[in-house]
């Protein structure tokens, strides 16, 4: 056993008991309960942790399932029990906001692969330890099975609307592809049909330098009592830089130096573009699993719809039942807005009934989770309208709609 | 997609659609005539339009609309998917007229496009005595900013629909303040003093 700092140990500790028995509800399945995996395995026993917002109303007919990213976690709307922040989405889902609990109840659980309480590779394996490398590779698919598996045990047939960005907009496409009858509404975010070559090589940059951290040991840390804290942080900077666009990081950081007037002609962090990705890089490994990165990274990788569908992204959806709205940001180079409008000519060419904006912004992909005004306006409009199509009924005070 | 002026057409666009039927609404703006067809006739509406500010206020009223335009996203439509496909003001600004007619005459039973008429006796006369491309109230933008940039008569309009093979099943051609035209009018006439005209087509 290496010996460590106490903050380390600590922070380490707390996120293994998140991992165990999280902070938020969690459903656990036994072995009479298998999850089937698209590898070939089958998981059991296994647990999905998750959290919800608002009332479920008498007929089931107003739950919202929200998906998050890659590295997000149940905790769209609620503090997080690590970093005891604000929940990623709390400018999208709560009371009166565009995903409005007052009138929708809203789950958002832990994805299958992660490590906030949903069974991934830090969790207990069955057979001894943690799972580590022995957990199968999941895929997108699977983690929508999971979520599935969790609806059902909720007691909910039909999700009144399936929402997420990035991650979770592949997971909203792979809902409404999968379970077209249990979706009513579909908005997949700055997302696509599949990972592009360009997304795949970001991963494998982000997963090389996790694997070459010697702290890393073949993926058996947890046992060691090591964390591979540099290349994971690394693998944050990499993949942190393509979430934002070049115009913004230009007007936010430009050339600026760090706190001093002049270079110092060393390897210090002299920029502040520098200072703000170690900060990215070192805040991240508090809270997220290295392992974790490595299999929820390889199921974007794996994404890719149309394969599923004999090659034709049209079929995914022929007819499909679900009103869809999709959403897309002009500066967003991870996602780019030809992602979504093919899968827009998909639907189109399945005859579904589709919405389709491209939201004009300049700060890149991360736009789905900051302020922006116009994606609140149009998902409120959305979901409102197809809230009055299913007969849910509007909260007693209706907000202002702008 | 472009609007110019007042909307009298939509009105008599609004006129040749059955109820309950299904509508496709290329360059539908704000939406202002899909809801109406809504509301007024049951119509389960989508639309196509290019402006961002059309798009997020029809997807805030709650219709199905996508960013995009008659150029490129018409392609991906199934053969007959409508029963009927509107282009409203918009065939003058399309980069090929003539494909977006087709695509119009594939995707729906029947295909409805308005269109100002170039062909109108003040567009000669400014052509004519002044010698400049005609300006008008309901077309204001000069030759070098106007998003019109394949402008047709109603004379020229009918000749393509013969080109295409489509039948025109009612056209209807209104003046300046959007009252309809005589039906028994030659086409001279429409074309001379027909400021908007409005086709219902089929293949």
């Amino acid at each position: 056993m290496t010996h460590h700092p106490d903050h380390e140990d600590a922070v380490s500790q707390a996120r293994l008991r998140e991992v165990d028995s999280p902070s938020s509800p969690v459903e656990r399945f036994g072995v009479d309960e298998p999850l089937v995996l698209d590898a070939g395995r089958t998981l059991a026993p296994w647990q999905i942790a998750y959290e919800t917002y608002g009332e479920l109303n008498a007929d089931r007919s107003n739950a919202i399932l929200v998906c998050h990213a890659l590295t997000g976690d149940q905790y769209a709307a609620s503090t997080h029990p690590i970093t005891g922040k604000p929940g990623w989405w709390s400018l999208m889902v709560g009371p009166g906001r565009p995903v409005d609990t007052d009138r929708f109840f809203v789950i958002c659980a832990n994805v299958l692969g992660g490590c906030a309480g949903t069974t991934g590779p830090a969790s207990r394996d069955p057979e001894g330890g943690r799972y580590g490398l022995k957990l199968p590779v999941v895929t997108i698919a699977d983690m929508v099975r999971a979520q599935a598996m969790l609806i059902d045990r909720l007691g909910i047939d039909t999700l009144f609307a399936v929402v997420g960005g990035s991650m979770g907009g592949m997971q909203v496409l792979e809902w409404a592809a999968s379970y077209p009858e249990r979706v009513f509404a579909a908005v997949p975010i700055a997302a696509g049909a599949r990972h592009s070559s360009q997304n795949i090589a970001f991963h494998e940059v982000g997963r090389q330098a996790i694997m070459a951290d010697p702290n890393w040991r073949g993926g058996r840390y947890l046992e060691e009592g090591l964390i591979p804290k540099k290349g994971l942080s690394v693998a944050r900077m990499a993949a942190h830089i393509t979430y934002v666009s070049e115009e913004a990081l230009h007007s936010k950081f430009g050339r600026a130096l760090q706190d001093r007037d002049q270079i110092t002609f060393g390897f210090d962090a002299d920029f502040q573009i520098e200072s703000y990705l170690r900060h990215q890089g070192s805040t991240f490994v508090d809270r997220f699993d290295a392992n974790s990165y490595l299999y929820v990274t390889r199921a974007m990788d794996y994404f890719d719809l149309a394969i599923d569908h004999r090659g034709v992204l049209a079929n995914a959806f022929r007819r499909s039942p679900t009103r869809f709205c999709v959403i897309s940001f002009t500066s967003d180079w991870l996602f780019p807005t030809k992602e979504s409008r093919n899968v827009v000519h998909a639907l189109n060419a399945a005859g579904a009934n589709v919405s389709f904006v491209e939201i004009e912004t300049d700060r890149g992909h991360d736009s789905f989770l900051l302020n922006e005004p116009e994606l609140f306006r149009v998902t409120r409009g959305f979901l409102t309208g197809a809230a009055h199509v299913r007969g849910i009924e509007p909260p007693a005070a209706d907000p202002d709609a702008e | 997609m472009t609007h110019n002026g007042s909307r009298f057409d939509l009105e008599v666009v609004a006129s040749l659609v059955a109820p309950g039927s299904r509508v496709l609404d290329v360059g539908c703006g704000d939406g202002e005539l899909m809801e109406r067809l809504a509301l007024d006739k049951g119509v389960d509406a989508r639309g196509i339009e290019l402006s961002q500010t059309g798009v997020n206020e029809c997807v805030a009223r709650g219709l199905s609309v996508i960013q995009g335009d008659a150029d490129a996203d018409l392609d991906a439509y199934l053969d007959e998917s409508f029963d009927y496909v509107i282009l409203s003001q918009t065939l003058q600004a399309t980069r090929d007229p003539k494909t977006v007619l087709q695509n119009l005459l594939r995707i729906g039973s029947y295909a409805i496009v308005s269109f100002p008429n170039f062909g109108h006796w003040r567009m000669r006369m400014q052509l004519l005595f002044q010698g400049r491309m005609p300006i008008t109230p309901h077309l204001p933008e000069p030759w070098y900013a106007t998003p019109n940039i394949h402008f047709c008569t109603i004379r020229d309009f009918v000749s393509l629909c013969e080109e295409l093979d489509a039948t025109v099943q009612e056209a209807i051609a209104l003046n300046a303040t959007g009252g309809r035209m005589p039906i028994r009018a030659p086409w001279w006439f429409w074309n001379m003093f027909g400021q908007q005209a409005v086709f219902l087509l089929h293949r």
